[in-house]
This record gives structure tokens, sequence and C-alpha cells, in this order.
């Protein structure tokens, strides 16, 4: 594969590959939605997405710019109301994947959208909060995370669990009660990452075609840890590249 | 039997200062004429509740009438943050903002809660999270069934709530259609409401989806044809997302904001 691409445009297209054909997928708005509309127009037809503003089963022509877009409402099998999105939905664990951003993550997964800073009352950064992220993240069946790799990010421990992953490590989940399987995987624009077997601590499984392991260490806040069978992600196909570009100029 | 009466009579007789009030729009149908109005009447000490504070907010917010927000994801949809939320919660500019901080699926369920008269609402929600260490609101409970942990979060009964709608007929019966978020249960759980519509019409015609709020479970309508712009109105106009990406430079900068409520308000600078 020849084509020039940008560490963006790999990680839209390793997001995307991650969601296969007939699932449901709980979407969120920016990198998440990108993805997922992508997989639906690349290698996923049946895929069934979800918005958090009552649109089930949208078809969107053009990534949408907000959550309650009205080209969602448009292409959807069903627009409901949103109390019933998270109470008949959600809730009682009927969707596969729930598709997040961040802006913080910390080792085991847990997501901060809420403060940065350790004071919640006196904040450095006062971030927009949960939305519908912190039931996403207990109800999936399994939730994918997508964010650009740098160590302002990705950080040893959050300042704030917006959205619970591993908590403080593997069995918390279960300890807690909580039902869906959490992040298992992470993808980037160096890498993915998917939380270990034994620890449930994020371990870099996969680097992008031409990122070094150092820059990906460099880009982590905590003490990178990395798989033994350390690979490659293949690189984008035309096919891929092709369909993401059509999909971001529609949107333009 | 809702009256037909003008906004800015609406807002006069409907808003108080320190009332709870709930302006409520999921990104589409946000009532932001309304909320204008209720800037230039100068309420002061309001708790303004919404799941997804958002613009009309932010000027709310950056104007002074809030003393408290509830609210589940306070953000510039599709744009960023909101600067002038960010700047009452940082920097206490102009006053103090007390926040009361939820998810949606916790928001959601306390306006159902509200609207069905009962005093509380169960999820099972926020485990793990810190939020529950933050927000009295958030309290456990067990399933007097299975004894399973459970989230109780309180009702939501706002003073007044207000939502934009497509249309309503001269008795003040309200039909809207598209994303109606929580829409319903805002007006249902109020002690009063206001809904601001594109248009009244002599006869509702029946629409597949649609969301009706009968005239009797209404106080007020006002006819304010554009009344969600830059929001939407699905079958009148679309998002101006041009306003949306505005509107961060506008609320971005303290002066900037200042000359933008002056004109808002028609006050000479």
């Amino acid at each position: 594969m020849s084509a020039e691409y940008t560490a963006d445009e790999m990680m839209s297209v390793a997001a995307a590959r991650a969601l296969g054909d007939g699932m449901s997928c709980f979407v969120g708005i920016g990198l998440p939605s990108k993805a997922a509309n992508l997989a639906r127009r690349a290698h996923a037809p049946n895929l069934t997405l979800i918005y958090e503003s009552g649109c089930l089963g949208a078809k969107p022509s053009r990534l949408p710019l907000s959550i309650g877009d009205g080209e969602l409402a448009d292409t959807a099998d069903a627009v409901i109301s949103v109390p019933e999105v998270f109470n008949y939905w959600l809730q009682p664990g009927r969707i596969d994947v729930g598709f997040l951003g961040a802006a913080q993550l910390d080792k085991f997964g847990n997501i901060n959208t809420t403060v940065i800073g350790s004071d919640y009352h006196d904040p450095k950064v006062r971030l927009p909060g949960a939305g519908g992220a912190p039931e996403i993240a207990a109800s999936c069946g399994e939730v994918f995370i997508v964010l650009r790799q740098n160590p302002r990010a990705f950080v040893e421990k959050v300042d704030f669990v917006t959205s619970f992953g591993h908590g403080t490590g593997k069995g918390d989940r279960e300890r807690l009660g909580l039902r869906g399987r959490g992040p298992t995987l992470v993808v980037t624009d160096l890498g993915l990452l998917r939380p270990d077997p034994e620890t449930a601590e994020l371990t870099l499984t996969e680097l992008h075609p031409g990122v070094d392991l150092e820059s990906a260490i460099a880009a982590t806040g905590w003490s990178l840890k990395v798989s033994d069978s350390l690979s490659t992600t293949p690189a984008p196909t035309d096919r891929e590249l092709t369909v993401l570009r059509d999909l971001e100029k529609a949107s333009a | 039997m809702a009256e037909l009466l003008s906004l800015e009579e609406a807002v006069a007789r409907l808003v108080h200062d320190g009332d709870t009030v709930a302006l409520e729009g999921f990104t589409h149908l946000i009532p932001v004429a309304a909320g204008q109005e209720i800037i230039r009447q100068r309420r002061r000490d309001l708790t303004l509740v919404r799941m997804t504070p958002d613009i009309v907010y932010d000027q709310l917010i950056g104007a002074g009438c809030a003393r408290k927000l509830i609210f589940s994801w306070g953000g510039n949809p599709g744009v960023g943050s909101l600067h002038r939320f960010r700047d009452a919660v940082q920097h206490h500019w102009p006053v103090p903002l007390e926040i009361e901080e939820h998810s949606h699926a916790g928001m959601a369920n306390r306006y159902v809660a509200g609207a069905s008269g009962l005093p509380f609402a169960v999820l099972r929600g926020y485990t793990g999270t810190d939020l529950p260490a933050q927000t009295a609101t958030i309290k456990p409970i067990t399933c007097p069934f299975t004894g399973e942990q459970l989230t109780a979060v309180p009702a939501l009964n706002p003073d007044v709530s207000i939502v934009h709608a497509q249309r309503a007929d001269r008795a003040g019966n309200v039909q809207m259609w598209g994303i109606t978020g929580v829409q319903k249960e805002a007006v249902l759980a109020a002690k009063r409401s206001l809904v601001t519509v594109e248009e009244i019409v002599d006869e509702l015609e029946p629409r597949p989806g649609a969301v009706v709020l009968p005239a009797w479970v209404v106080t007020a309508v006002a006819e304010v044809p554009g009344g969600a712009k830059p929001s939407y109105a699905a079958g009148y106009y679309e998002r101006d997302n041009a306003a949306y990406q505005a509107w961060d430079e506008i609320g971005r900068d303290r002066e900037e904001f200042t000359k933008w409520l002056n004109e808002l308000t028609g006050v000479k600078a």
C-alpha cells in the first residue's frame, strides 16, 4: 500500500475496523461518530447507529455536527425520547458497543470529561461534563475509545472519573456490579491499546505503520506496557481512504 | 386552557426572580428567543435547569441571570466549550455559579419522576464514577425485591419549564415532532409552562410520531417565528452552524460578550 495518508486518517480507519457488520453501536459525537459512519459505509452496512438524542438506526449521508443534527433524525429508523433511549435501550444492555471519546484517559481506561485539576470546585479547566457517557461505559457490551495520544490526555490517573473503565484494575467492574465488559480497545493516532487480560492495564498491542515505539512511549503519561506480540496495524486501503475522504468532503 | 400571550408578556408573568427555570430542547427546538427575553427582563438568582446547557445558557449565565445550574453536559455542540459558563465556574464572573451535575440518564430520569408525580427515580447508573461524591442529589438505594444496589435521583419540578415547538392551535394545544428530547417530561414536571411556537394554526393536522401537549397542561403559548434560532425547527428551518461557531469568539472574551449583551438589551455603549 503506497497511498499517502495522515495519522488522523489512520486513526479513523483503525477505529472503524473495530466495528463489525450487524453490531449495534451507541455513538459519541466527534471522532467516534466519524469512525462509526466510516464503518457503515466501508464494511458494515448493517451497523446500527444509536445517538443519545433519540435517533435509532441513523444513516446520515454526512457527518453530523452535533448529537441532535437534523440529518440523524431524518435518516433514522425511529426517533424516540431521551428517557426512552437511556431506560429502554441502553440500561438493559441491548447495545453491543459504546464508542466514546475522552479528554483524559488513564491506564485502566477510566475517562474524564468533567474537570482538569484535583479540585472539583476550583478546577484548572472546566470541561463539558458527563452527558451520556457514564451509562454508556457501564451498560454497553463493550466500549471502544478513540482519542489522540499525548501525555496530557494519557495520564496515570484521571483527575475525575466521569465514566468508569476498569477502575484500579481487573475485577473492579465485577465487584461494583457493572454489566458490560468495559473498555476493550483504545484507538489512537499512534496505535492500538487493549487491556491486559491479567491486570486490565492498557497495553500497546499495535503500532500504526511508520510510528516508532519510542514516540508511543513518549506520548503516554504512564510507563507504557508493550505487548510481547506487538504488531503493525495494516495501513488504510485505497478503498478505506476513498470512503473516508468522500465522507469528510460531504460533511465540509 | 393555555393562554395565548406575547413572548414579553408570557416571560413577565411566568418567570420570577429566584425561580427554578428549565429551558429544554435537545439540539433541536431550543427556546432561544425565550431565553433572550429572560435576559432582557433582567431576571436574577435563577436556578437554571437543562440537560445540555448550550449557547443560550452561556448567554443567560454571562448576563448574570443564574445563581445555580443543574445540568448534565455543558458545551457548544459541535464547536467546543461554553466560555461564559467556564468563566462563571472558574472565576465567578459576573457572579458565582453553583453547579449540580448529573449524567444525561440521571437528568432524564429526574424529569420522568417529576412528570410522574413521584419523589424520585431509580436507575442503574453512576456506579464507580466520581459524580455521586460531588452531587448531593445522587444517592444509593437498595431494591426492596432483589437487594440490588441502584441509584436514586430526586424529581425535578421546575417552577416554570419553557420549550419551543412547531405549532399550536388557537386553544393552545401544542404539536412538536423530530427530536423531542425531554420536552414533554419538562412541561409535565413543571408548575407552570410556556411553549413558544413557530406558528399558531386553526387546526392541528395529525402527524405520525408527533408529541401533542394538550392545552390543559400548558400555561401559556407564544407565537415566536424563528424562536429556536440558531438551533433548528424540523420542517421550518435548519441549524445555523455558523452562528454556533461565531459564538465561540463572542463568548470567549468578556468585552466581546458585553458588547453582544448591550446590543441584545438595547444598552448604548
